[in-house]
């Protein structure tokens, strides 16, 4: 167990002319679980592997557990780490899969035996263990891998898109498991992924990445609703967060011909981007007037996709409430997200936090 | 899917079947009788009542001008030659699909190139430069002058390339978290994930050092040297004189210089069917 400091780290590939991850500086505390989350291609997995030794540092310092590690062989580094493919060694049976790793620092027999074996309790594995991975299923592999880097009792777990290769339904159950698992042991995590309802649920913090740069670092629920750009506003929730232009005079906020009122204390003017969650938007007498469009069933609530004054809007309603063709839809005004329509950045005064006072877990 | 196998597919098949075993079948008979008895009746498909005697004369016959070479000691030479042969090759030509794969250095790949257009040359092109530096290393008449020569293989440095590329970068990358070196790498991983690879390998590289020809004629002169090849040859050249022939030795040899690959191809075909249907990746 250990904190892993990343400062200032860059990378280059070779050959590259931008770098592939820029300026990363990340300080994550013993214990903790972070899940770095983004587009394909944001660098994600790059700075990963750069924790784990598989891919050189070309600028700045990690160090885990106070040790600079940036030239330390990965062996050597006290990580183990979970592939999107498990990599599990083909002709090894999963008891060997979990004890090469032990046997290669030459850890006494006895040792292995009792850590596999409870490794093993663990994750429920003990009927397979002397199976060889073509004779499982994903979800049993997917708990061979985790094994594996359980028996290790490495300072710190990296994973690398560990659940995506699964069905949906595996996906959410093992998601738990690792959760609890991660809580029981106390392990630092690092965790990519590029889902961001697994970021969610997952994270203790939450790092959004945008091409390479860190757009957001947070816990989840101050993320999703203080988001701090309209790159982090689009990409953590579902359905996406609704982003409408829109013109800005003081409080007063203009949508095409229509006009409400942003929260007290905001004076800003010109164009802005407004962004408006789709549970926090609700039919009334009055208000912004809606078309709609089109309506998605999902059981426990109902989507309703439509316009505004000719711009794309999705709200999320309850299966009780009527939907009607022409509909007229209020939010409160702490509930809206300004952002500055050139650079995106978050420029809202609203701070919604009070509201959402997170629970202690 | 396939369609159902008919009478008429089944014909053919046994039609061809009998076409290869056929001439197998009548060496191994014929060389059951007497050579007086093959020379006056031809070629037989019944068996005779000397196979004993002809194939224990074959094995333990001090033959040849020194009289210092029996069939058993050809077979031993080819033997050496074949496992010798197999063996070397996948050893080295792993080794340098394991460098050319796994370390990154600069021209690895024109050097593959290279080394696969220069062994691509058959043997009888660089036979006599091969010989002149054998001999120069007064290697003539040994078993490494024999074997070493012939053990750079394209063949099978291009078949573990391929095998070790399709083997996935994770696997590497698990291991060296998992504290395994580039040596731990090779015999823990590489190697038992190639089993199947060597096994066709060592098939094909077997079979192919066995029959070799024209090198151990060429490498050696010493009697004690000579493989099956060569003794079917030399016994059939008495010819040349008035006497009647051994055939029946001839015939037996040629069965016994037969045997080992066809042994070879059944034992190691087992292996790799089996690799190639339970897939290991
Ligand atoms: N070996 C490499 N050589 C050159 N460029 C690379 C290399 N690996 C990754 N890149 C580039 O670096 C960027 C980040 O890649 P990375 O694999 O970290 O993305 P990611 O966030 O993990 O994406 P995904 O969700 O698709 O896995 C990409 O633009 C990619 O093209
Ligand atoms: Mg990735």
């Amino acid at each position: 167990m250990a904190r892993i400091d990343i400062r200032n780290v860059s990378k280059t590939y070779p050959g590259a002319a931008t770098p592939s991850v820029a300026d990363i500086d990340l300080a994550i505390a013993d214990g903790e679980f972070i899940v770095l989350v983004g587009p394909s291609g944001c660098g994600k997995s790059t700075l990963l592997r750069m924790v784990a030794g598989l891919e050189d540092i070309t600028g700045g310092e990690v160090s885990i557990g106070g040790r600079v590690v940036n030239k330390v062989d990965p062996a050597e580094r006290d990580i183990a780490m979970v592939f999107q493919n498990y990599a599990l060694y083909p002709h090894m049976t999963v008891r060997e899969n979990m004890a090469y790793g032990l046997k290669n620092r030459k850890t006494p027999k006895t040792e292995i035996e009792a850590r596999v074996a409870e490794a093993a309790r663990m994750l429920e594995l003990g009927p397979y263990l002397d199976r060889k991975p073509r004779g499982l299923s994903g979800g049993q592999r997917q708990r061979v891998a985790m094994g594996r880097a359980v028996v290790r009792q490495p300072a710190a777990f990296l994973f690398d898109e560990p659940l995506s290769n699964l069905d949906a339904k595996l996906r959410v159950s093992m998601r738990g498991e690792i959760r609890r698992l991660q809580r029981r042991l106390g392990t630092t995590s690092l965790y990519v992924t590029h889902d961001q309802l697994e970021a969610m649920t997952l994270a203790d913090r939450l790092v959004v990445l945008n091409a390479g740069r860190i757009e957001q670092v947070g816990a989840p629920l101050d993320i999703y609703h203080r988001p701090a750009s309209t790159f982090v506003a689009s990409f953590i929730g579902s359905p996406a967060m609704n982003l409408l232009d829109a013109e800005a005079d003081g409080a007063r906020l203009r949508i095409g011909q229509n006009v409400i009122q942003a929260g007290a204390g905001f004076a800003h003017r010109g164009p802005v981007t407004l962004g408006i969650r789709a549970e926090d938007l609700h039919p009334a007498a009055t208000g912004l007037p809606f078309r709609t469009d089109l309506v998605e069933e999902l059981g426990a609530q109902r989507l309703v996709h439509g316009f505004i004054d000719g711009q794309a809007l999705v709200l999320a309603l309850d299966p009780s409430v009527p939907v009607r063709d022409e509909m007229f839809l209020t939010v409160a005004p702490e509930r809206l997200h300004l952002f500055d329509t050139a650079g995106g950045k978050r420029i809202g005064t609203t701070d919604v936090r009070a509201v959402h006072a997170r629970v202690p877990a | 899917m396939m369609n159902r196998a008919t009478p008429f597919d089944h014909l053919i098949l046994i039609l061809a079947t009998l076409f290869m075993v056929l001439p197998v079948a009548v060496a191994i008979m014929t060389s059951t009788h007497t050579a007086v008895d093959i020379h006056s009746n031809g070629l037989s498909l019944a068996p005779g009542g000397h196979g004993v005697e002809t194939y224990t004369t074959v094995l333990t016959k001090q033959g040849g001008f020194t009289g210092q070479v029996t069939g058993l000691r050809m077979m031993m030479n080819s033997l050496i030659l074949g496992i010798g042969f197999a063996v070397g090759k996948i050893v080295l030509s792993m080794l340098a699909a394991y460098a050319l794969v796994y370390f990154r250095f600069r021209f690895a790949t024109a050097m593959f190139w290279v080394i696969f257009t220069t062994l691509l040359l058959p043997l009888e092109v660089r036979i006599m430069p091969s010989y002149q530096v054998m001999s120069d290393l007064k290697l003539l008449n040994t078993y490494t002058g024999l074997i070493v020569p012939l053990l750079a293989s394209a063949t099978g440095t291009f078949y573990f390339r391929q095998f070790f590329k399709s083997v996935p970068d994770e696997l590497l990358e698990a291991a060296r978290i998992d504290g395994a070196g580039p040596f731990k790498f090779l015999i823990d991983v590489l190697i038992p994930l190639s089993r199947t690879m060597m096994a066709a390998i060592f098939v094909i590289m077997f079979v192919y050092g066995w029959n070799q020809y024209l090198w151990p004629m060429l490498m050696t002169t010493e009697e004690r040297f000579f493989t099956l090849m060569r003794g079917i040859k030399q016994i059939l050249q008495v010819w040349i004189g008035s006497q009647i022939p051994d055939y029946n030795e001839a015939f037996a040899l040629a069965i016994l210089a037969l045997a080992p690959p066809v042994l070879v191809v059944v034992v190691f075909q087992r292996w790799f069917i089996k690799g190639l249907t339970e897939s290991d990746k």
